[in-house]
């Protein structure tokens, strides 16, 4: 428990009476011990690690004025662990978080447990104003508006344009382009992330939604895969037995993809805009030949899997009001650019991508805009989590994938799941 | 105490005083260990019999036995209970010979005993979860000592064999010395005039430790082997941090804890958490009737 620092005289005995007055009350819950008599409350913001968060911070409370005062909270680096902590945290009534740094496909979860607030009102319209269709949607649930969008993110194509003049638009298009480059001898693979995690569950859902389709019926109810998901699903199968799939396929991650191509040893990947920056700092000399293009489809370009997090308001907060106005802060323009600017991470609101600054961080903006016009959302679902899993589990290796067998335990697996009765691996 | 209790009838009063007495002393302990034991397990069977989601808390209800017949009937769950018993009979019968082995060689050094049986228990000091760490970085191409050694492009803990190799090692590594630490104890109860008698008659080295040491010992290989196979049995740390379950490799305890707290699942998670817990209850009854006659207490008749 932290003593703050009290303005006046007598401040630091207000101070420590309350202290003791709070450590016997609540036992102990640190956060927001000490705020009522003296000084502003103290938002807890909990966030996956961002570098330059606490610029962003650090100017939000300078504009607060007294208001509130945010305090920043590190979450661990996995996003599995975040989750953790958080739904463990809040399951237990926890009035030490105020604002949630959340991924974009746990909205539906944790506002279905009633475990983060509805925006409404002018915070809501505050929300919606100038925000990117996609990113928002991510941030409701059933119509209501359960968190205010921070950053986005878009999987794009990258390829070596030394290796590959005009990038295919297609599957089968990348899968001729690496059968060429195998027969005159060059480096042939496509590097995309099969390991049995998040990354092949987006890879999936990317496909399903090119090929027309979705993973779950748009209420969030029940499964619909069906013939979108058979072509699918023969594209993976067909990817990783051709010459384009790398022997590591089913151990790859993002970062593994970034290194294989980095290395020389990709053609092309499939990733998130960082590995721009990566290319750029690791290896100069390739950078000029790193190109981008839209995600590859099935029959024409594809719908790009969508990324992001947005910031969310603990039911369990005791400062609601500032947990809101903090929350929108965080979020605001300014914050986004700094965001986008220092740490990579692409903004939710239109009118950033022109911001001064961003011409040269995001050269692929353009890219990105189109990109997020059309990117594939991940199933909305209180049991996502479960869904994914089970997903993941099921495709794991996509070398293995028997279009309608695996279509078929699909549906069970995450019919099962979306009722909570199944079991997890 | 009660062949004590049958002299005249006051003393009997007495003694019925004296024991009256000490349920009372003991009963505050008595309490407090069926609140902090018997109250969490009565309330994951309660927990047990409910369809609990946290991120469905309207639809709460008593279901019965549905979550037992839904885990027993889940191939992930088999394939769990198959992990579990793998590693737990591998480890296991490693960790008796290579215990044993160390055993001896602690016993019969003759010089720096003390650093001998400092530097064999090293491994048991280290914090499992640290230790796991260590082979997990160990063993992940690029950062990995031993990782430099396998053929470019492997990732052993990628992979569900070769990582349940790897899990069984950790084990191994970590208990041998609880192993050998117990079994030497148990060499101790050896009287060293009947391994001189036997020598005497001719016994080699061999039969003396097979038809002597070991008959002799084996109320202590008995216990060291329940305490590992209880132990082993309950495997999760090194799990949870070498692959955390992923390419099947979760132990009953990983899936169990997957459910409870990543699936935020109640009702399946606690039905995993009984049958761990009967499972575990399981293994002294197998134990006492498979090598009964070696139990401690059980050969006082013959």
């Amino acid at each position: 428990m932290r003593i703050r620092r009290a303005p006046g005289r007598g401040g630091a005995r207000a101070a420590a009476s309350g202290l003791l007055a709070c450590g016997l009350l609540v036992g102990g819950a640190s956060a927001g011990c000490g705020s009522g008599a003296s000084g502003p409350p103290v938002v807890d913001l909990y966030n996956a690690p961002q570098e330059h968060l606490a610029r962003i911070v650090g100017r939000c409370n300078g504009l607060a004025g007294g208001a509130y005062r945010i305090r920043l909270n590190t979450l661990p680096r996995g996003a599995d662990d975040q989750r953790e902590q958080l739904v463990r945290r809040l399951a237990a009534g926890d009035t030490g978080l105020d604002v949630l740094g959340l991924d974009v496909t746990w909205t539906a979860e944790l506002a279905e447990a009633g475990w983060i607030r509805r925006w409404t009102g002018a915070d809501a319209a505050q929300v919606r104003q100038g925000t990117l269709a996609a990113p928002l949607d991510t941030a409701t649930w059933h119509g209501g508006l359960y968190a205010a969008p921070y950053n986005t993110n878009v999987q794009l194509l990258w390829y070596r344009s030394d290796l590959i003049p005009s990038p295919p638009r297609t599957w089968s298009g990348l899968m001729a382009e690496s059968a060429r480059l195998a027969r005159e001898g060059r480096p042939a693979y496509g590097e995309v992330t099969g390991a049995q995690y998040e990354g092949l569950v987006v890879w999936f859902n990317s496909l399903v939604a090119s090929a027309g389709g979705s993973i779950l019926t748009p209420d969030g109810e029940h499964v619909a895969l069906g013939a979108p998901a058979l072509t699918a699903l023969t594209v993976m199968r067909a990817f990783a037995r051709s010459e384009a799939a790398d022997p590591s396929l089913s151990n790859t991650q993002e970062d593994d993809a970034r290194l294989a191509v980095e290395a020389g040893r990709g053609a092309y990947e499939i990733n998130w805009p960082f590995v721009y920056a990566s290319m750029l700092a690791n290896r100069p000399g390739m950078a000029a030949r790193f190109r981008w293009a839209p995600y590859p489809g099935v029959n024409g370009v594809g719908r790009s899997p969508l990324g992001g997090a947005n910031f969310a308001v603990s039911r369990y907060s005791r400062h609601p009001r500032a947990a809101f106005r903090a929350a929108l802060c965080l979020r605001d323009p300014e914050s986004q650019r700094v965001a986008a600017v220092e740490d990579g991470l692409p903004p939710t609101t239109e009118a950033v991508y022109d911001a001064p600054g961003m011409a040269k961080a995001y050269p692929m903006r353009r890219a990105i805009k189109d990109a997020l016009r059309t990117a594939a959302p991940r199933p909305k679902t209180p049991t996502y989590q479960n869904v994914s899993t089970v997903t993941a589990v099921t495709l794991s290796p996509p070398r293995s994938i028997d279009p309608p067998r695996t279509s078929r335990t699909l549906r069970s697996l995450i019919g099962d799941a979306l009722e909570s009765r199944g079991v997890l691996p | 105490m009660t062949g004590r209790a049958t002299g005249g009838r006051a003393a009997g009063r007495g003694a019925r005083d004296e024991r009256r007495l000490g349920w009372w002393l003991c009963a505050p302990a008595g309490l407090v260990m069926l609140l902090v034991t018997g109250w969490p397990v009565l309330y994951s069977v309660l927990l047990s019999l409910q369809r609990y989601d946290l991120r469905f808390p309207d639809r709460k209800a008593w279901i019965g036995l549905a979550n037992y017949g839904t885990v027993l009937t889940d191939a992930f769950w088999w394939n769990a209970v198959a992990v579990t018993a793998v590693v737990t009979v591998v480890s296991v019968a490693i960790e008796l010979v290579l215990g044993m082995a160390i055993a001896l060689v602690m016993y019969r050094t003759l010089v720096a005993r003390g650093l001998v049986r400092a530097a064999v228990l090293i491994p048991y000091g280290i914090v499992t979860v640290a230790a796991a760490y260590g082979w997990k970085y160990a063993w992940t191409p690029g950062t990995g000592w031993l990782a430099g050694f396998l053929p470019a492009g492997s990732a052993p803990l990628t992979e569900r064999w070769p990582a349940l190799g790897i899990i069984i090692v950790a084990e191994v590594w970590k208990t041998t010395p609880f192993m050998s630490l117990l079994l030497m104890a148990g060499l101790a109860l050896v009287p060293e005039d009947t391994l001189k008698a036997a020598a005497m008659d001719g016994a080699s080295a061999w039969q003396r430790f097979r038809l002597v040491v070991l008959p002799l010992m084996a109320p202590t290989i008995f216990a060291a082997l329940l305490f590992r196979t209880l132990d082993a049995v309950r495997i999760f740390d090194d799990i949870y941090v070498l692959t955390n379950g992923a390419q099947s490799t979760s132990s009953v305890s990983i899936i169990a804890y997957h459910n409870l707290v990543s699936g935020l699942n109640l009702g399946i998670g606690s039905t995993m958490s009984v049958l761990v817990f009967l499972g575990v209850a399981v293994v002294p009854v197998v134990f006492v009737k498979v090598l009964g006659a070696s139990a401690p207490g059980q050969d006082r008749g013959r």
